[in-house]
């Protein structure tokens, strides 16, 4: 048996669709089996409600007199792109306040927009002929606004890696605050509900395809960017009328440390054309697994600390190595939950019907890493190769005396074998001058806990490392734990030679 | 029942808590101290029916004392029940009802300030002091 979108939009305005969402299918499937649910359900909602970094809006803001060619726009002093047409800019969700930083964002002047609040619209330009005007400051309000079109890059991920954090600090990632050593497990995501996940092969979404994005009736444009469905991984292009969201589902958020983002609540009805369909909106939590990916790694390629599906990880523990960890959601079920309940009623009621793709997204599409033609500097060009060290059984008195004669802050230590086991600093040998009482030997007064990088690894990171430690020096070792430099905040000077920095 | 016992250090290191847990025999679990060397701030756990003598004891000893009830705010407009919260509390406060509301025991919480600093929609908040 097979049905038709015309099938199903007929039913729809005679108001006799059965629609359901994707939470209670895979239960009437269960029940029915899949011919059963096939004759019986016409349409599956689905929905999610998560923080969507990638999303923001155009906006027409119409003309003032004299007229103005807007150059650069700031709204309540967060700045709007306005690289495109005279009035016209589109203000992205992420971008900081220039004054709140990242207590307020584009994201917090969407909700303050779609909350009916009045907004600071601030621009300059050089003026010209057709538009002398140079700069502008007004209250504007959403209704004021000609156009406010949402267009969202990418949202609706079809499922998101879980994060954990193996190292020793606390983090904070946009998957929230993780707690050290494996302290807590953070995820993002409907499962059940979510729009991609019920359409894994992209048979029923994609372009053109109506949709809920922020309670307003909203459209598929397309594939999103990053979208990887051929693994799993698949995103979504979304646009729709900011002027008739709601702030219930549109929620401004900063995640602290790292940056402003939106919450949007976006769901997609999937009519229940064929077996497929219904095998595919049958799926369950339990049925989408993710990784557990380690933040503490700070390269593109984070190892995995475990797969996990959907069902465990709502659950509020997992078991990782024979421990419990508890699990913390950043998207919200509840209002996924809304989401795909809201939409169930506007196709029962006829208000909205459904269409299939005018065309086809690629399920084939993967996405790859940045081909990079320059490298970044690496610590093995910067770092100070002639590096004093001290043995771990030798007196303080011959530390100190290193330190003055290398002019140097830091010693690392080494045991009989070379391998570095701790460090010494000036400090360490005045607090050992003043308190006598921990020995005489520079194993009594080092620091155990060193700190270090490799001759491999980014500036970057090692200045990550310099920042978080809140230390000036990082002894670079090889893979034996021999060392084999010393990277100072001195030798980050070098950066400025030109060399790296144009 | 917790307890906010804040003290001055001015007249020397009395050992303030050792000396209630001697004179009352209630035992005190300390949950929280911030000691430097002019002021202290302990936050101790102690059972309801001790917190009378608890509290008058340390009184007597000069230290100011505050009970703690529902010292952290939920703004119910601003939570989205997504539960960023809910594992990096300590004391699990936070919870999720069976529709994944998020539900709070603020009994519990010892005002450790993790959840007011991260959650996304700065929905929570510590009242005030009185």
């Amino acid at each position: 048996m097979r049905k038709t979108i015309q099938e199903i939009n007929e039913r729809i305005k005679e108001g006799n669709a059965r629609v359901v969402t994707a939470e209670e299918m895979p239960q009437i499937v269960a029940e029915l089996g899949e011919e059963g649910a096939l004759a019986e359900v016409d349409v599956v909602t689905t929905g999610t409600f998560g923080a969507m970094c990638s999303s923001g809006c155009f906006f027409n803001f119409g003309h003032a007199d004299p007229p103005i060619r807007m150059e650069k726009v700031w709204l309540n002093d967060v700045e709007a792109y306005a690289g495109i047409a005279a009035v016209d800019a589109y203000l992205g969700a992420t971008e900081k306040s220039t004054t709140r930083e990242e207590n307020y964002g584009g994201a917090h002047v969407l909700e303050d927009l779609a909350a009916g609040r009045s907004v600071e619209l601030r621009a300059i330009s050089r003026g010209t002929d057709c538009y002398p005007r140079r700069t502008i400051t007004t209250e504007i309000l959403l209704e004021n606004c000609n156009q406010a079109i949402m267009v969202n890059p990418r949202n609706g991920y079809q499922r998101y890696n879980a994060a954990g954090n193996s190292g020793d600090r606390v983090l904070h990632t946009y998957m929230g605050m993780l707690l050290p050593s494996l302290g807590n497990i953070t995820y993002s995501g409907a499962g059940v509900l979510n729009p991609l996940a019920n359409d894994p092969h992209l048979r029923v979404i994609g372009q053109g395809v109506p949709c809920f994005l922020g309670g307003a009736e909203g459209m598929v444009v397309g594939e999103g960017t990053q979208a990887s469905p051929a693994t799993g991984f698949g995103t979504l292009m979304v646009t729709g009328d900011l002027k008739k969201m709601k702030t219930e589902y549109l929620r401004a958020a900063t995640m602290t440390g790292y940056g402003v983002t939106l919450y949007v609540g976006l769901g997609i009805p999937i009519p229940i054309l064929d077996i497929e369909t219904v095998r595919s909106t049958a799926v369950r939590d339990e049925d989408i697994w993710v990784d557990i990916i380690d933040y503490s790694v700070p390269s593109r390629s984070r190892p995995s600390l475990g797969r996990v599906s959907y069902a465990m990880l709502r659950s509020g523990r997992v078991e990782i190595g024979g421990e419990e960890i508890r699990t913390s959601s950043l998207s919200s079920f509840r209002r996924a939950r809304m989401v795909a309940a809201e939409l169930k009623g506007w196709v029962e009621s006829g208000r909205m019907t459904l269409a299939l793709p005018t065309r086809p997204l690629d399920p084939g599409r993967k996405a790859e890493p940045m081909k990079e033609t320059v490298q970044g500097p690496r610590v093995l060009q910067i770092m100070e190769r002639r590096v004093a060290t001290i043995g771990e059984d030798e007196p303080i008195r011959d530390a100190a005396a290193k330190l003055l004669k290398g002019e140097t802050n830091h010693l690392p230590v080494v045991n009989g074998n070379g391998v570095l086991v701790g460090i010494v600093t000036t400090y360490d040998i005045s607090k050992a001058v003043v308190n006598p009482g921990k020995g005489n030997f520079v194993r009594d007064i080092m620091k155990r806990k060193v700190i270090t990088t490799t001759p491999e690894e980014s500036v970057d990171i090692a200045i990550r490392k310099l920042e978080k430690y809140n230390i000036s020096a990082l002894p670079v070792v090889d893979r034996e734990m021999h060392v084999v430099g010393i990277l100072t905040a001195m030798d980050l000077g070098k950066l400025f030679g030109g060399r790296w920095l144009k | 029942m917790k307890l906010l016992v804040t003290f001055s250090r001015k007249e020397g290191r009395k050992p303030i808590i050792a000396q209630v847990v001697r004179d009352t025999g209630v035992l005190v679990n300390v949950e929280r101290a911030l000691i430097d060397s002019s002021e202290g701030e302990a936050l101790i756990d102690i059972p309801d029916e001790s917190c009378r003598i608890v509290k008058d004891r340390l009184t007597d000893l000069g230290a100011s004392v505050r009970i703690l009830e529902e010292e952290i705010i939920l703004d119910e407009t601003e939570c989205v029940d997504c539960g960023a919260c809910i594992s990096i509390c300590p004391q699990e406060v936070f919870s999720f009802d069976s529709d994944f509301r998020l539900q709070m025991d603020a009994r519990k919480c010892v005002l450790c300030g993790r959840c007011i600093e991260i959650c996304p929609h700065r929905a929570l908040s510590r009242k005030g002091p009185a």
